[in-house]
């Protein structure tokens, strides 16, 4: 086990070195000098060279990845060069709505795709299960940001059981910070509570065709006992790959719905910065999606090594 | 043909029909404003009502069907283009140098999520329907890659590809002549539900500004344009989104189809 999450971490190391090259070289191709763009055509060269400097822009391209990287692991994202404030506190501010989001969301996905992925498996064919197939059906043609929409009118403009949009922030208590993320936390759970809840019909349907089910079957038990002590607790593992995917999705899905609600997350931090070309705000919020999509990747290969021994010996 | 098949083909033809017919006609002028029209509901005049300046919706979702349809396709076309001769080089230089590039290449792609990649190029050139095909295609390219992989690697061990090999075909030859043509219905089921994954994409990138430019017509746009006035004229948004509901879920109910009708195992199961 060691020697594979080694192995792993070796691959881990690399991917995020390589991504941070990739998005370094995207963002430097992009046309216009910042120091230019944020003192504006009238600007002095020298004060534009003087700005250049405090920005760290004046030296090679290789030493300024050096620098953008070495500062990013010490927890130095650089300065905005929009706002003049340091991009780490910008991000962590926004964090703190994107994060509890995404995990919400997971949370809630969770809790609708198991009860109904185990429901339609144990009534495979009949109407229940065709219920829960078609439901999943259109939860995943359903685009969330419509399905956002939608919520907003029916729920916060119709119903006024929920904000239409906004943020108060969390010093206005837990019960308030949850309610105005509950429409978006719906909105990014649904499609893949649809996807998971099709995962976890197929890996239950799997498992209860195996011969291990049908020796519980011959020893007296249940159908329900088999289907609870037996096959469920099999049926997880690929269950719980799948959600460990999702949580990247759920992070990225998190930019769009953000602007559906107003919600001052990463993803509304990631469209000012670009319609304001702070460049350094869009490379570091790139990096850090990148980073979380890689490392929970890593995190889910480990936990599935954990319980398969057969993955582990096949790399 | 199955159920799902046949109304998979149906939604998804009306779809493409509706894109086709309005390169000729459509009910009106998209371009024409008619303000004193304004934000009118479902009529005999206008079927799916008007918008904010006056315009007929039905023929806007006609016309947007179009940057949908071309983008979604252009994407999967990038993702085929490239991620199956990815895929079916990997495979027949198993093992080797490239193929562990290639593999590896492919899991930095899918490290970056389409979104991720659309903000990065649009920071750098600027929103528009290219690179929202550029975006959503190379996510597209792994999927590709990865999946031709797997299934020419299962072929490469098969007796007619080592009859292939003894007659003294290269590899570059076999992986076309024998490889490519049996995994065709895979690819073809995997482009389809690309094609779908798409749609929703185009349309979340215009959404967010990040896709199609004005005056291109898009559904995603049609949303968004839609989201401040969704209360007093709901039909903004109930009609474009009811098109990308039907068409990603015609979509994806023509490749479920595709796959059971292609499976010649499941074929037989059902004969």
């Amino acid at each position: 086990m060691l020697r594979y999450a080694l192995k792993r971490a070796l691959s881990l190391a690399i991917s995020l070195i390589v991504a941070s090259v990739v998005i370094f070289l995207v963002i430097e191709v992009a046309p216009g000098d910042p120091a230019s763009f944020m003192l504006g055509v009238n600007a002095r060269p020298d004060t534009v060279a003087a700005l250049r400097s405090e920005l760290g822009l004046d030296v090679s391209k290789f030493e300024r990845y050096i620098n953008w990287i070495t500062g990013m692991a010490r927890g130095d994202f650089g300065t905005s060069y929009a706002y003049r404030s340091p991009v780490r506190d910008m991000i962590a501010e926004r964090m703190w709505v994107s994060l509890p989001l995404a995990f919400y969301a997971l949370t809630l996905s969770t809790l609708i795709a198991f009860p109904a992925g185990i429901y339609a498996a144990s009534r495979r064919g009949g109407a229940g299960d065709t219920a829960v197939m078609a439901a999943t059906q259109l939860g995943v043609a359903i685009p969330n940001f419509w399905f956002a929409m939608i919520s907003v009118l029916i729920f916060a403009i119709n119903l006024r059981w929920f904000s239409a949009g906004g943020f108060p922030g969390w010093d206005k208590g837990l019960w308030t910070g949850m309610k105005a993320l509950t429409l978006p936390a719906v909105a990014l759970a649904l499609p893949q509570a649809a996807i998971l809840a099709r995962v976890m019909r197929s890996s239950l349907l799997d498992m209860l065709g195996e011969d291990f089910i049908r020796t519980a079957r011959a020893k007296g038990l249940t159908r329900r006992q088999t289907l609870w002590r037996h096959a469920l607790r099999n049926a997880l593992i690929p269950v719980l790959t799948i959600i460990g995917l999702q949580f990247s999705f759920l992070l990225a899905g998190a930019i769009i719905i953000e602007q559906v609600f107003f919600l001052p997350g990463l993803g509304r931090l990631v469209f000012q910065s670009i319609s304001a070309r702070d460049l350094i705000v869009v490379e570091s919020v790139v990096m850090l999606l990148v980073f979380a999509v890689i490392t929970v990747n890593f995190i889910v290969d480990l936990a599935y090594a954990a319980v398969d021994p057969r993955l582990r010996a096949r790399t | 043909m199955s159920r799902n098949l046949t109304l998979g083909i149906a939604l998804t033809s009306v779809f493409v029909l509706a894109a086709f017919v309005s390169f000729v006609f459509t009910p009106y002028n998209i371009e024409q404003l008619d303000i004193p029209a304004k934000l009118q509901p479902p009529s005999a005049q206008h079927w799916f009502g008007t918008d904010h300046f006056g315009r007929d919706i039905l023929s806007m979702i006609m016309v947007g069907a179009r940057t949908s349809i071309a983008v979604a396709l252009l994407a999967v076309g990038i993702g085929m283009g490239l991620g199956i001769p990815l895929g079916l080089g990997a495979a027949a230089l198993r093992g080797g140098w490239l193929d562990e590039v290639i593999m590896r290449g492919n899991d930095l792609v899918f490290a970056f999520p389409s979104l991720v990649i659309a903000i990065l190029i649009t920071a750098v050139f600027g929103a528009g329907a290219v690179n929202a095909i550029i975006a959503i295609g190379v996510f597209n390219i792994p999927v590709f890659a990865r999946l031709t992989r797997g299934a020419a690697l299962g072929l490469w061990s098969r007796d007619f590809v080592l009859a292939a090999r003894v007659a003294g075909k290269s590899r570059a030859r076999i992986s076309l002549e024998h490889i490519l043509p049996n995994i065709a219905n895979l690819m073809i089921v995997q482009g389809t539900i690309q094609f779908s994954l798409g749609i929703l994409a185009e349309a979340g990138l215009s959404y967010v500004g990040l896709g199609a430019q004005p005056p291109i017509p898009s559904w995603g746009r049609m949303l968004a344009d839609a989201q401040t006035l969704v209360s007093i004229a709901p039909h903004l948004a109930l009609f474009p989104g009811m098109a990308i509901i039907l068409t990603v879920l015609g979509l994806n109910l023509m490749g479920d189809g595709l796959r059971d009708w292609l499976d010649p195992r499941l074929r037989i199961l059902r004969t």
